[in-house]
């Protein structure tokens, strides 16, 4: 604990607004940077001696769509009905795609976790990638070798582009996959399922056939128990 | 004189030294690499997906078949993460038995990659020897949780119950029977404490038997010595953790580093290579058999000695036992809700990482005030050392991509998840 609030002093004093939004939450630290800056603070925070980060351990690329928004009404009683369930919302429930898709201002962010061997540190650092049409967040790759993989795997999940990376092709997906499936508005069950055609003698691709099924809605519920801690952290930031 | 030009060869999917399901491209100049290609993903399953759409508690058994060589220590990343969320601990027997079972599993992989990594590299003979005593370690797996594999034994909180208090026998049969059947039930006579100290006792001189077919074997020697070299800069850059790192002499181990569990409390020792060739890591991998086994030993001692709750005594993650659910509305409500809801988990993110037998594995997750995780990333180990693939064989013969993936200890259930 002591060893993230001295961490977070270094931070503040070195980058200065480089460096926003910093949230220390279970020991763990986290901050965001902007794209511009993104290269530059992950190279000082690698070269620079008081920060070390030798190892990126982890990149990896989240959706923020539908955060915090739940499936099952748990502050509300139905006056027509038994049902709590809040239609039109939520992956793979009811009507996802008819769903009524807003601009999210900071939808789409790749997220890196640090490592520092020196000082036995770790450190959690964001990246939004600007709404302008194109996802693009600069590419770490020049910084940490290992970068390469992870960025392929977030672009092939997510759709973020790397701008720098010397390969970024499709990871983990089947060859010809289309869309991004981790994407909050990728349907669980998926689009297409494969099956071996006699006649053509071949695999063939076609439209999914089974019915999205949600068993256990999504439910919210803001815990009093934990109360105390979230007044806190909002506090915080 | 005619040119030669390079060609591709295609290695895998289904070739025996490809670990599962690698697919590498390989262009070669004669026979030596000038590029290797590792497709991934013939195995992905969309793991981190599918939690995204269940309660916390249902993704536990989907952790062990990440990396399916070394389950619990994959749950213990998750669980972790969850406790980290929840803010709540497990209670001191229960951490005992977290690392206790976390020690096991790092042998049972150890023996598995020992096994195939001498089966590509030709020695037959290990490979029956380690299953051997795979096999007796499995059996501790069913005797704790019914399955042999895939356990789902850890939970937020503690683990699903307390070690039982009695191992079950063989059956006699037409083959087993008389003084057979006494001789392999002898060690299941006292409680499952008994059968993993019995284990330990037995295990050093196995370890001893291994090291006598292999360590200065010349063959052995050949195909491992100064083969897929990797400097400690680079195994820093290129994100190794684990035996990787600690084969190119970083001494790094989060069990030590960054503690958790009960490692505090037990004495082992961290073995560091010098060369960072497969041979260290095979030296390395070897050692720390030796050291588990030893921690192994240390939590028996103590597990023995000191009996109490495993599981936290908190109905809103734990359920309540069946006699309180049969006899207490409350209890009734807590259980029913928790199993057709789960609990809610506060707005929040964390990483949490255990040193599994490859490497750091980690799982980062976020949480939005409600039952299921938003977002949930596992780091593989054995992603990371695969992306070094082309770094590592480039340049070397065909047969060193062989002793590189062995020595990598890649299982594809984590790298594609």
């Amino acid at each position: 604990m002591n060893t993230t609030t001295s961490l977070e002093k270094k931070l503040k004093a070195h980058f200065g607004d480089l460096i926003t939004n910093i949230v220390v939450q279970h020991g763990e630290l986290t901050a965001e940077v902007a794209p511009e800056n993104w290269q530059q603070v992950c190279t000082q925070l690698r070269d620079d001696a008081q920060f070390s980060f030798e190892q990126l351990i982890d990149l990896c690329g989240i959706d923020y769509l539908t955060f915090g928004e739940g499936e099952w009404n748990t502050d509300d009683v139905s006056s027509t009905g038994f049902s709590r369930g809040i239609s039109v919302k939520g992956p793979g429930r009811f009507s996802w795609e008819e769903r009524e898709t807003e601009l999210m201002e900071k939808r789409f962010a790749a997220v890196v976790h640090l490592l520092s061997i020196k000082h036995n540190n770790r450190i959690r650092l964001k990246c939004f990638a600007p709404d302008t049409g194109v996802l693009a967040v600069p590419s770490l790759v020049k910084v940490w070798a290992g970068a390469d993989w992870f960025e392929r795997e977030a672009f092939d999940l997510f759709g973020i582009i790397f701008i720098g990376h010397p390969d970024l092709r499709r990871i983990l997906t089947d060859y010809g996959f289309i869309g991004h499936p981790f994407r909050k508005d990728f349907p669980l069950i998926g689009n297409v399922e494969v099956r071996y055609d006699e006649e053509k003698g071949r695999v063939v691709y076609e439209p999914v056939s089974i019915e999205p099924r949600v068993t256990i809605p999504k439910t919210i519920r803001k815990d009093a128990r934990y109360a105390e801690n979230q007044e806190q952290l909002e506090g915080d930031s | 004189m005619s040119e030669i030009k390079n060609y591709t060869i295609n290695f895998g999917p289904q070739h025996p030294a490809a670990h599962g399901v690698l697919r590498l491209i390989l262009e070669m100049d004669g026979e030596v690499i000038v590029h290797a290609d590792p497709h991934v993903g013939l195995l992905h399953r969309g793991t981190e997906k599918l939690a995204e759409s269940k309660p916390f508690n249902h993704s536990i058994g989907y952790m062990d078949r990440l990396d399916y060589v070394s389950m619990m220590c994959n749950e213990h990343g998750y669980v972790r993460s969850i406790e980290k969320l929840l803010n709540i601990d497990a209670p001191i027997r229960a951490q005992y038995i977290r690392t206790m079972f976390d020690e096991i599993t790092r042998i049972l992989n150890h023996l598995m990659w020992i096994g195939t990594h001498g089966l590509d590299l030709g020695a037959m003979t290990l490979f029956l020897y380690a299953f051997r005593e795979r096999e007796l370690l499995m059996d501790l797996y069913e005797a704790v949780s019914g399955a042999r594999m895939h356990a789902t034994y850890y939970r937020p909180g503690g683990v699903y119950r307390d070690l039982p208090d009695y191992m079950p026998k063989h059956a006699e049969s037409k083959w087993t029977k008389g003084k057979t059947l006494k001789d392999i039930n002898s060690w299941r006579e006292g409680t499952m404490l008994d059968y993993v100290e019995h284990f330990t006792n037995y295990f050093p001189e196995k370890i001893a038997e291994y090291n006598t077919l292999l360590t200065d074997n010349r063959i052995w020697k050949q195909r491992t010595v100064g083969i897929g070299v990797v400097s400690p800069e680079r195994a820093l850059q290129l994100g190794f953790t684990g035996p990787m790192l600690r084969g190119s002499g970083i001494e790094w181990d989060l069990r030590k580093k960054q503690t958790y569990a009960a490692y505090d409390k037990v004495d082992f020792d961290i073995p560091v290579g010098v060369n960072g060739d497969c041979y260290d890591r095979y030296l390395v991998r070897m050692e720390e058999m030796t050291q588990s086994n030893k921690i192994i030993k240390q939590c028996v001692k103590w597990l023995k000695d000191n009996p109490g709750p495993v599981m936290l005594d908190d109905y809103k993650v734990a359920p309540p036992s069946r006699v309180m659910m049969k006899s207490d509305m409350e209890s009734l409500i807590h259980h029913f809700k928790l199993f057709t809801e789960g609990y809610t988990v506060p707005k929040g993110e964390a990483y949490a990482a255990v040193e599994a037998p490859k490497g750091e594995f980690g799982v980062y997750l976020v949480a939005d005030d409600s039952n299921k995780p938003f977002r949930m990333k596992v780091r593989a180990p054995g992603f990371a050392h695969l992306s070094a693939m082309n770094e590592m064989v480039k340049g070397s013969m065909l047969a060193d991509v062989v002793s590189v993936i062995g020595t990598m200890d890649i299982v594809f259930g984590e790298i594609d998840r």
